[in-house]
């Protein structure tokens, strides 16, 4: 199965913060709705989205994600680093839209 | 203390979604005959048809406060209400500036109209004012409050442009005066849903787009004076909030 540590290198991610990278994926969640992935998305899960709020933290503890990826070139917020630190959460970065993202990791994925 | 009927939720026909009968006028008469003490204005990212309400309410025993509804870059909506047109305009200053640029498109979304007391249209306002500001809901509510207003989570049970919708929860850093319930969902269900809220206070408004929704939802405050520095008291505790799901006289 397919580690957190091995998407960055094979999408080309940037890494914002390096948390628990030998976990493994188990899908991906896309939405910008929090209450959203909070309902809908599974245990292991990549989420991407655009979100920057260090809300987006919470949420991948509380729902087991496996990482976040915040995409068209939004950065995380100085206190969502600092959570996702203390949280042993990932979250990578990319200039890529999440439909670019989504599509490399489809074919990773399915 | 006296009993004052508050919707603090109004958009007027500057707002693209709302009707073009919408006019300060109209409105102001709508909210005198439905009995209302206290009205803002609140229109999506602007203020510009604010300054005209107070000047029709002066002399119709109504206090209009001058307000926006604001779409922070999550596009979660806060409503921020003022006491001075100067505030108000400070605030607009800084939303048009983390406004996305680009021209509204009128056939897509709707007029967005500037007019006077008089109804007379005095211009249209050709900014994206349905787009989302480049701040942060925290950061927005900080600005909020150095330009001296008060900051209301809107509508926290819709699907969409609510702090919950999209930040998931209401986390402590954000500073929120009180937190909005939409007509859409009764007392006992909010009481329901949103429990762990209940450390900050709650209002519920019309969130007014036709002129048949004027108070359709209010909030009833027992204050000194119908003002916002007493309605920041009742924010704090200090005043008495009620409301229930039916229309309060």
């Amino acid at each position: 199965m397919l580690k957190v540590s091995d998407i960055a290198e094979k999408v080309g991610l940037d890494i914002g913060v390096k948390g628990e990278l030998n976990k493994d994926i188990t899908g991906c969640y896309i939405s910008d709705l929090l209450s959203d992935v909070m309902a809908n998305s599974k245990d292991g899960e990549l989420w991407i989205t655009l979100q920057t709020h260090p809300n987006i933290v919470a949420v991948a503890v509380i729902k087991g994600l496996s990482g976040i990826i915040i995409t068209n070139g939004r950065f995380p917020e100085p206190d969502t680093v600092k959570k996702a630190e203390s949280e042993n959460i990932t979250i990578f970065t990319t200039h890529k839209t999440t439909f670019e993202i989504a599509g490399l990791l489809y074919n990773m994925l399915k | 203390m006296n009993r004052f009927v508050a919707d603090l939720h109004i958009h007027t026909c500057l707002s693209p979604c709302a009707e073009l009968d919408m006019t300060p006028l109209r409105i102001i008469d709508a909210a005198v005959k439905n009995g209302l003490d206290i009205i803002a204005i609140s229109d999506h990212n602007s203020a510009e048809n604010a300054e005209i309400a107070m000047k029709i309410a002066q002399d119709k025993g109504i206090t209009v406060l001058p307000a926006m509804e604001i779409a922070s870059y999550e596009e979660a909506h806060v409503l921020a209400i003022f006491d001075s047109i100067d505030k108000v305009m400070n605030l607009q200053e800084v939303v048009y500036k983390n406004l996305p640029d680009g021209i509204a498109d009128e056939k897509l979304r709707g007029y967005q109209l500037v007019v006077n007391e008089r109804d007379e249209i005095l211009g249209f306002n050709k900014r994206l004012l349905f787009g989302a500001t480049n701040l942060s809901v925290k950061t927005l509510v900080d600005t909020i409050h150095s330009f001296g207003g008060l900051a209301v989570a809107s509508h926290i049970d819709k699907e969409i442009f609510s702090v919950i919708s999209q930040l998931g929860f209401i986390s402590d850093d954000i500073a929120f005066d009180a937190l909005e319930i939409s007509y859409n969902t009764k007392r006992e269900r909010a009481e329901a849903v949103f429990g762990e809220y209940k450390s900050i206070p709650w209002i519920t408004s019309s969130d007014a787009h036709h002129l048949g929704d004027i108070g359709r939802r209010t909030t009833t405050f027992l204050l000194e004076e119908p003002s916002l520095e007493e309605i920041a008291l009742a924010f704090k505790g200090k005043r008495r909030i009620e409301w229930s799901d039916g229309v309060m006289k």
